[in-house]
């Protein structure tokens, strides 16, 4: 086995990228200037890592990530050190109860939830639920009224699984929130989770006979600004669709992509109307059109979406970028960076106009997310 | 020896005091049972061999001696004084 990473030496200010593998989790550093980066890893060597969140709130620098393997199943575990020491060694802490019928088989999204609420924390699971903690992690359990819920039978998984894979709190009202999920679509409370509605009308759902289903949607990833809770970006399983409304109802923005099927999205750190995607020719062939690696950018809410190229390769890239493998950072020139499943990861710092790759030769990359130290 | 092994595979042993083995006194009755009584002192072993369904992962296979309890009744297989229940991962995986 590789040995036991000792943990990433950052400081405040300094950009912390962290890289979830089907075999581990890696860490990387750099400057505020991005130009040179260190690494670390693989943490959880052998285990898939597909969720990974930096919480800073309430004074904390808390590493949170979700490893798991087929065969033993799957955790969340902490670091309050930057991976030198890692919690969770003990019995699990996120798990069904058994009156459920459920058991957990993948962990794909950690999310801190509002900055007034600094003990809350959100899992998105598969089989879909989401479960939420209380006491800054240390329990969870399943929001009653999701695992509940009347369409869960006819909740069906995708390729990847029945997965939630976006969690969107209101950062105005503890009263909202949105999830997305595949197959199910976008969902949304507005009574603090004591319910929640489909919100999927415009959205197609193409692999089924009624093409607009009030859920049963394969959304792939939902993203919104801060600033602009209520408009929302969605990446389908074919289509690409704004929402002004918290979902509400959606307009078709696949305006100049060479394909509307991908699965990551992202959202500008400072600008909401600024998103970046990376389009894959189709559901058959889920790779990089043209077997060019474009990341595609729009500045306008949708209207219109531009190539991002310049230090990509053109040729022979045959690549795949999932859903959770594009993340920007908040530093006022944004870097932006991804992930491939052929185990490349890309970084941008300068709001995606140009590129370089960081690391090569990783296993495949699941997700990827950045952040700047507090 | 009176009692039942359980035997664990590397990837469990350090949530069990690095130990290869763990006798269980007292012949519990069925695998279930002897994974019950393992739960006692190592409930971190448990939960990574059997899930919230009460059902062994399926990429995990459990053996009394050299059978499969897959084959021979489960989680009730029964067990004698002296018999080695053995955890092992599959051979899946990529």
């Amino acid at each position: 086995m590789p040995e036991t990473p000792a943990g990433l030496r950052a400081g405040t200010g300094d950009v912390v990228l962290m890289v979830g593998t089907t075999k581990g989790a890696f860490l990387f550093r750099s400057d505020p200037d991005r130009g040179t980066w260190q690494t670390e890893g693989p943490h959880f060597p052998g285990e898939e890592v597909y969720a990974i969140a930096l919480d800073q709130r309430a004074g904390r620098r808390r590493l949170w990530a979700a490893p798991g393997n087929a065969f033993f199943g799957t955790t969340v575990r902490a670091s309050d050190d930057l991976g030198a020491t890692w919690s969770g060694k003990e019995e699990r802490s996120v798990k069904f109860p058994e009156e459920s019928g459920l058991a957990l088989s993948r962990i794909w999204q950690i999310r801190p939830g509002r900055d007034s609420e600094p003990d809350r924390l959100f899992l998105g699971v598969e089989p879909t639920c989401l479960f939420e903690s209380t006491d800054a992690g240390d329990t969870w359990a399943p929001v009653e009224s999701f695992l509940k819920h009347e369409h869960r039978p006819k909740w069906t998984p995708g390729n990847g699984g029945l997965c939630m894979h976006t969690i969107l709190p209101d950062p105005e009202s503890a009263e909202r929130m949105v999830v997305a999920f595949s197959t199910g679509g976008v969902y949304r409370t507005d009574d603090g989770g004591a319910s929640w509605r489909p919100r999927n009308q415009g959205v197609r759902a193409e692999f089924r006979p009624d093409k607009h289903p009030e859920f049963g949607q394969c959304v792939h990833k939902v993203v919104h600004h801060p600033s602009r809770p209520e408009r929302l970006f969605l990446q389908n399983h074919w289509g690409l669709y704004r929402s002004d409304d918290w979902g509400d109802s959606w307009e078709d923005v696949a305006n100049g992509v060479p394909s509307d099927f991908g699965f990551a999205m992202a959202m500008h750190p400072h600008d909401p109307e600024t998103v970046y995607i990376v389009p894959l020719e189709g559901d058959y062939f889920r790779c990089t059109p043209e077997a060019k690696l474009r990341v595609y950018r729009t500045r306008n809410g949708g209207a219109s979406w531009e190539p991002l190229s310049r230090g990509l390769p053109q040729e022979d890239a045959y690549e795949t970028v999932l859903r959770d493998a594009l993340d920007t950072d908040d530093r006022e020139r944004a870097g932006v960076y991804f992930g491939t499943r052929s185990g490349k990861v890309y970084a941008s710092a300068d709001d995606g106009d140009s590129w370089s790759l960081v690391r090569d030769g990783l296993p495949p990359v699941v997700c990827v997310k950045a952040a700047v130290l507090a | 020896m009176s009692g039942v092994t359980v035997v664990l595979p590397s990837q469990l042993r350090e949530l069990a005091e690095g130990r290869a083995s763990v006798l269980l006194r007292g012949g519990p009755p069925t695998v279930g049972d002897a994974l019950q009584a393992l739960r006692e002192d190592y409930p971190a072993v448990y939960d990574r061999v059997v899930t919230e369904r009460r059902e062994v992962r399926p990429h995990v296979n459990v053996f009394v001696g050299r059978e499969d309890i897959r084959w021979s009744g489960g989680l009730r297989t029964p067990l004698t004084d002296g018999s080695e229940v053995v955890i092992l991962p599959s051979v899946s995986g990529g």
